[in-house]
């Protein structure tokens, strides 16, 4: 036993102040959250009212729309992620003039706040005032009400926050692309291929591990988003920019606490549902170096 | 040299510790030894606050209480603010939030100081004392604003220019509108991008609700009556929803704040406006030189017979119960509503109606918008808001009038999705017969 200590220099003791804080603050909030979504809560007071919050948040009228919507949102922003990010990472792997500050210049929105970047964009897509349709109207075009209609409001949103995420899934791209080893780009030259053949058959299954990682971050980013579309749209037009978690967070401010609580447990097990199937459908896929 | 060493390392651990002792006690010492009062109060950015400072400056010289004010958003996102720090136990000592049910959606009796005992309300109004109290008789507010309305603000210039006449129908204000369209102006400004701006035609219309059906109110409250099965109630969401159909909002009105709203009518390129009278303060401050421009009238209803202003009730002033100083704010509150007092924020106000307090004289300059309402409050043709008959607003009303509003649902469908709304908020309140 002594040997065995001696072996190890460091004690379990010293995991103690991390479990705590774990404990403190993800476990113990979590079982509350069970606990207090099946209670009528006022926060100074509780009563248990079974599955009650549940049905109540389920048939929320917004809730046909919140949920379509949420995996709407969640779909088109980590395929555009996955898309731009594959194109930008290839083109930045490339030996380049100035690709260090290209670089820099693709993963800057990613490092502001996404508040700032909501409030910013939502002064730039003002139908009359905004920049961008001044920018549209010098073209001719008429540009669309970006955050007042009702049918684009929320792709408008979407394509936000793909220019704000899309550098993260560069940068992932990126490191993919330049860890699959020199021999491979050296042994299909010798065959002939050309720079499509080398994309086809080199980069593209060997930065699967790469994509798999974007994927996933990407897609359950967009299924739990909130900040982003609270500061652009507030889930309006009245409820046509609503996703889960603004519905959540709204009946949280009118003081449903056992219905948001509900809500959010709602929220988890859909997030769960949905990115635990992916996750293993695209591990099975990946191939080895 | 050791002996030394052990001892420094000693010192600095207890210097550190009592650093950070003193550190996280600084805030309460300092309060407390000050030679000078301070009271905190929590309150709305969106509402004017010239008045109110004018007597806190004059508590300061006199009672040698200094006011620190802390600001919070307005609207359901000040809503959830006030909620969680009330919960937390983080309030100021001095809440500022509206009376009615908002007020009763925050437990009142659990977090405010009962102040029914106070020598100073017997001069404060009964209708604004019936909408800051519960079912004890227990009081527990301050009015903190003059009493205001929800009608429509029209720039009495663009009237004059195309000769149009204060309309007393609903009929009649649909076809100057019809008119002010046709010149080129923007008929109804709309300010939807603030949601809570939505509100204006359906709960401006409550005193035309309560002239057809006037116990409305109770059988609400008691789920008796349902907004979308009740004619008169109905009616307050169609028109909202006329006044989308006929194209009478500037195009931009999803994208449109309450500033560049005021903006509008001040300059007289929106004609009218459906709001509060807490725009009168914001456009005496901005738009000093156009403040006469603007007159108000009330929302018609159908007949000619009845016309009358919906009333609110002045936001008011809480006390924290569990705040550190609620001997200083007593005598805050009681040295707002002293004589001295009320005289300052009569002369320091430009306002937006009457005030809740008995016997005050208004001056003669007060905005013209006021002067049209004060015969009506004369003769009592008004009536509150349905807020403050009624402990019920659903916290979605402000998302269900954008969509009538913006025309992506019906009157109707949008009268059953509040009722639906309206549910529950009965049953988390705890009413009886939900």
């Amino acid at each position: 036993m002594r040997k065995k200590m001696k072996s190890n220099p460091y004690t379990y003791f010293f995991l103690l102040p991390a479990a705590a804080v774990y404990l403190i603050f993800f476990i113990l909030p979590t079982i509350l959250s069970f606990f207090f979504s099946m209670t009528w809560w006022t926060l100074t007071d509780w009563k248990f009212i079974g599955l009650e919050n549940f049905k109540v948040f389920l048939s929320e009228p917004s809730m046909n729309i919140g949920f379509k919507n949420t995996v709407i949102y969640a779909v088109v922003t980590s395929g555009l992620k996955v898309i731009l990010g594959l194109l930008l990472g290839v083109f930045l792997s490339m030996r380049l003039r100035s690709v260090g500050f290209i670089r820099s210049m693709v993963f800057f929105p990613a490092l502001l706040s996404t508040i700032a970047v909501g409030i910013a964009f939502s002064t730039l897509m003002h139908p009359s005032q905004g920049m961008i349709n001044a920018a549209l109207s010098f073209f001719g075009v008429a540009g669309p009400d970006w955050l007042g209609d009702t049918k684009i409001a929320l792709l408008s949103v979407a394509l936000v926050d793909v220019w704000k995420g899309v550098g993260i899934a560069t940068v992932i791209f990126i490191a993919g692309i330049m860890s699959i080893p020199q021999e491979y780009h050296e042994a299909l030259s010798i065959d002939g291929g050309n720079a499509w053949h080398r994309f086809r058959n080199i980069t593209l299954p060997l930065s699967r591990p790469a994509m798999n990682t974007v994927i996933i971050l990407s897609f359950i980013g967009g299924l739990r988003t909130f900040d982003l579309i609270w500061t652009m749209t507030k889930g309006g037009p009245g409820f046509s920019t609503d996703i889960i978690a603004s519905i959540i967070y709204k009946q949280y401010q009118a003081g449903f606490y056992g219905i948001s609580t509900a809500g959010n447990v709602i929220l988890f097990i859909v997030v769960a549902a949905l990115a635990f199937p992916l996750y293993l459908y695209l591990n099975r896929k990946e191939v080895d170096m | 040299m050791n002996k030394l060493k052990k001892f420094l390392s000693l010192f600095c651990v207890t210097v550190l510790l009592v650093g950070l002792l003193a550190g996280c006690g600084g805030a309460n010492s300092s309060s407390t030894s000050g030679e000078e009062d301070t009271v905190t109060v929590l309150i709305s950015n969106d509402s004017s606050r010239t008045a109110i400072e004018a007597v806190t400056d004059y508590i300061e010289e006199e009672y040698g209480i200094k006011t620190v004010f802390e600001t919070r958003p307005g609207g359901t996102e000040g809503d959830n603010i006030m909620k969680t720090r009330l919960a937390t136990g983080d309030m100021a000592d001095i809440a500022f939030y509206n009376s009615g049910s908002l007020l009763q959606a925050l437990n009142p009796a659990q977090n405010f100081v009962d102040l029914s005992k106070e020598p100073y309300m017997d001069k404060v109004l009964d209708t604004f004392k019936d909408t800051v109290s519960d079912d004890s008789g227990a009081i527990y507010g301050i009015p903190a604003t003059s009493v205001m309305v929800g009608a429509w603000f029209y720039n009495k210039k663009v009237y004059e220019e195309l000769g149009l006449e204060v309309p007393k129908t609903w009929d009649e204000l649909m076809a100057n509108n019809e008119k002010i369209k046709e010149a080129g102006k923007t008929a109804v400004i709309g300010t939807y991008k603030e949601t809570w701006t939505s509100q204006l035609i359906v709960l401006g219309d409550n005193y035309n609700v309560l002239a057809e059906n006037p116990s409305f109110p109770e059988e609400y409250t008691a789920n008796k009556a349902k907004l979308a099965t009740t004619p008169a109630a109905l009616r307050s969401f169609e028109k909202l929803q006329e006044v989308y159909d006929e194209g009478y909002m500037n195009d931009d009105f999803l994208a449109t704040n309450y500033d560049a709203g005021i903006k509008m009518l001040a300059e007289g390129t929106g004609a009218h406006y459906p709001m509060l009278s807490q725009v009168l303060p914001l456009l005496a401050t901005n738009y000093p030189d156009q403040l006469n421009d603007i007159g108000v009238f009330p929302q018609p209803g159908d007949s000619l017979e009845k016309n009358g202003f919906t009333a609110w009730m002045p936001h008011a002033f809480y006390l924290n119960k569990k705040g550190e100083k609620v001997e200083t704010a007593k005598k805050w509150a009681e040295a707002f509503l002293s004589d001295e007092g009320v005289k300052r924020f009569v002369e320091a106000a430009s306002l937006d109606g009457p005030l809740a307090v008995e016997g005050v004289e208004l001056p003669d300059d007060v905005p013209q918008a006021v002067k049209d309402m004060l015969p009506y409050f004369e003769e009592g043709n008004t009536a509150p808001a349905l807020e403050f008959l009624s402990p019920l607003k659903g916290p979605n009303l402000e998302q269900i009038t954008t969509e009538v509003g913006s025309g992506g649902k019906t009157a109707k469908e949008g009268a059953e999705l509040y009722d639906q709304d309206v549910e529950k908020q009965a049953k988390q309140l705890g009413l009886e017969g939900w």
